[in-house]
């Protein structure tokens, strides 16, 4: 399905722009290529999207409402049992407990470090290039990659910050055992991989905003944080919501952090003390249970849509007390 | 004026130590990937590289099939931001400059999906893949990848600023077709943004771990699903861990810092309007 657009293109092949016009005959042919072509060259990604994107998404609201395993034809009809099940499943619970820690615990200081480390490149540096490169670094380097280095940085006995703690003294910490310390350990490898990203596109939203504004408030006196607040902030909005949605998606599906710093266990550590939403449908996945597993992307889905909806909801709100 | 100059060194100071921050994981890497199990446990760890690394790297090639993980990675994310390249920049074209019915409320759609967590479908897509035969191989991680809302967005709105519509319309009067126009107009004017997004495509590609875990077995992996079965079965074993990692991750760092320019460019312009 994917060639359309080409087969398109072999019953109309490129004309030479020099040729002689023979505006009769060929007049209908024209008139097709005009109305119909722009669906021709729009059709590959929508039927992508309807094949692999929107059918599977209503399917899985048909699959969680039934029982469904990959091993058995037979799928019973369950109506919103896997739904009441998930609802009272404390395992559940304690997996959105999880993401949501360890989704604010990363979020919000790294959109605050993001928004200082715009702020800080946008002013006429030396270097600027080489800043902005290293920034993308840790956002190059795959999940799994960051994974296993900070599995190493954060490791109990022999890893890099328990020799920092216990050379001034502390005692070293078993970072995977307990839940504050383990959701603090996957928040620091999602901020390294996430945090320049998003001062990059800060950054772009920041280059949007007039000079003359900064120029009025500097000769006003306003101090370069002031000028952050009152000036940069209020004008970027748009862009600082859109990066807190993304932002919220990519929290919500923490995935492969937990998995391997628990060195591929499906349970998030013993106590399912780390494992989020994402590594809780995977559990379920693995064990074919696809009815149950559909009803929590579901649940998944809905809390996007939620989070989603109340950031929009606060953004419009901030809009309209700024008139 | 001297105000202004502390202001300076504090700045550079401080992007130096997040610079620092962000590249020293990166750096510790390499030198776990180059010492040996023992030394790890030294007082200090080691801070230098050693000379264990292409030791390392010979167990990595033994335990896991790392070269077809390599070979099936580079053609994945080749296919899949060859095909990405191509099929955006015809939907952009056809978003930003030419009129047709419903164009609007497609355009919104596409935008729109991308606001959908691939999680949402995964389990049908799944079932989808073992109707169709696929699980195993690399049909079901590149087929419905070849074309994504974020690429026909990112050309919609190149192609509305950097195409002149005089061109086309030049283009028309000489009596070209509308795919005409498209080879001898539009893809030239498209070259600069569509080798971002390839280049971008092809690390998201390189990078996808969830599904490609899901549909893809240890015996014919991608280079992520080959790490995360080091990661996995040999827990203990952090060197070897960290050479198939950097194995698998410093080809694209490299390439990445020798275009980060352009890459950092087409990133900041797809966000503006984001």
């Amino acid at each position: 399905m994917a060639t359309r657009a080409p087969e398109r293109a072999d019953a109309a092949p490129p004309r030479r722009p020099a040729g002689k016009r023979r505006p009769t005959g060929r007049h209908w042919r024209h008139a097709v290529d005009v109305k119909a072509s722009p669906y021709a060259y729009v059709a590959p990604f929508f039927l992508l999207f309807c094949a692999f994107g929107l059918f599977p998404i209503g399917y899985t609201l048909w699959v969680s409402l039934h029982e469904w395993t990959l091993l058995d034809d037979e799928h019973t009809f369950l109506g919103l049992e896997n739904f009441r099940v998930l609802l009272t499943d404390s395992y559940f619970w304690n997996a959105t407990y999880n993401t949501l820690s360890i989704g604010i615990l990363s979020m919000v200081p790294q959109l605050l470090l993001a928004l200082w480390l715009a702020h800080l490149l946008n002013r006429p540096l030396r270097a600027q290039n080489f800043f902005r490169i290293t920034l993308l670094l840790p956002n190059v380097t795959s999940v799994v990659a960051v994974v296993v280095i900070f599995s190493q940085i954060f490791g109990r006995d022999f890893g890099l910050i328990n020799w920092v703690i216990t050379s001034f003294g502390g005692e070293g910490i078993a970072w995977r055992d307990a839940s504050l310390s383990s959701h603090l350990a996957i928040s620091t490898m999602i901020m390294w991989r996430w945090t320049g990203y998003n001062a990059l596109i800060l950054l772009a939203a920041m280059q949007a905003v007039p000079r003359e504004l900064y120029e009025a408030a500097t000769i006003d006196g306003a101090s370069s944080f002031t000028q952050l607040r009152k000036v940069t902030v209020p004008m970027i909005r748009p862009t600082i919501a859109f990066v807190v949605i993304t932002s919220t998606i990519g929290s919500m599906q923490i995935f492969a952090e937990p998995l391997l710093f628990g060195a591929y266990t499906l349970t998030g550590g013993q106590d399912r003390q780390y494992q989020t939403l994402s590594l809780f449908f995977y559990e379920n996945y693995m064990r074919l249970d696809f009815g149950y597993s559909s009803a929590i992307s579901w649940m998944i889905f809905v809390f996007i849509l939620i989070i989603a909806g109340v950031n929009y909801l606060l953004t419009s709100r901030m809009k309209g007390n700024l008139r | 004026m001297t105000g202004r100059r502390v202001n300076n060194r504090l700045t550079y100071l401080t992007l130096t130590a997040v610079a620092f921050f962000f590249t020293i994981p990166l750096y510790y890497s390499i030198v776990v990937a180059s010492r040996d199990n023992a030394s790890l446990a030294s007082v200090p760890p080691p801070l230098f590289p050693g000379g264990n690394f292409f030791e390392n790297v010979s167990r990595v090639f033994d335990t896991v099939p790392f070269g077809l993980a390599m070979l099936n990675s580079v053609l994945v994310a080749g296919t899949i931001s060859i095909s990405v390249m191509f099929f955006s920049t015809l939907a952009g074209f056809a978003f930003a400059k030419l009129r047709f019915r419903g164009r609007n409320i497609l355009l919104l759609m596409t935008v729109g999906t991308m606001m959908v967590p691939t999680l949402a479908g995964i389990i049908p897509l799944y079932i989808l893949m073992v109707k169709l035969e696929w699980v195993g191989s690399l049909y079901a991680v590149v087929v419905p990848a070849l074309v994504n809302a974020f690429g026909v967005f990112f050309m919609t709105q190149f192609l509305s600023r950097a195409l002149p519509t005089e061109l086309l319309e030049a283009g028309r009067v000489d009596g070209c077709t509308t795919w005409g126009l498209v080879w001898h107009v539009v893809f030239p004017a498209a070259r600069p943004a569509a080798a971002v997004l390839g280049m971008l495509t092809f690390m998201t590609a390189w990078n996808d771990y969830m599904w490609p875990l899901m549909v893809l077995t240890p015996e014919n992996p991608t280079v992520q699903v080959a790490l995360s079965t080091l990661a996995a079965g040999y827990v203990n074993d952090y060197v070897m861990g960290l050479a198939g990692t950097a194995l698998g991750t410093l080809p694209l760092v490299i390439v990445f810092a020798l275009l980060g320019k352009h890459i950092i460019g087409g990133i900041m312009q797809g966000a503006v309007k984001g």
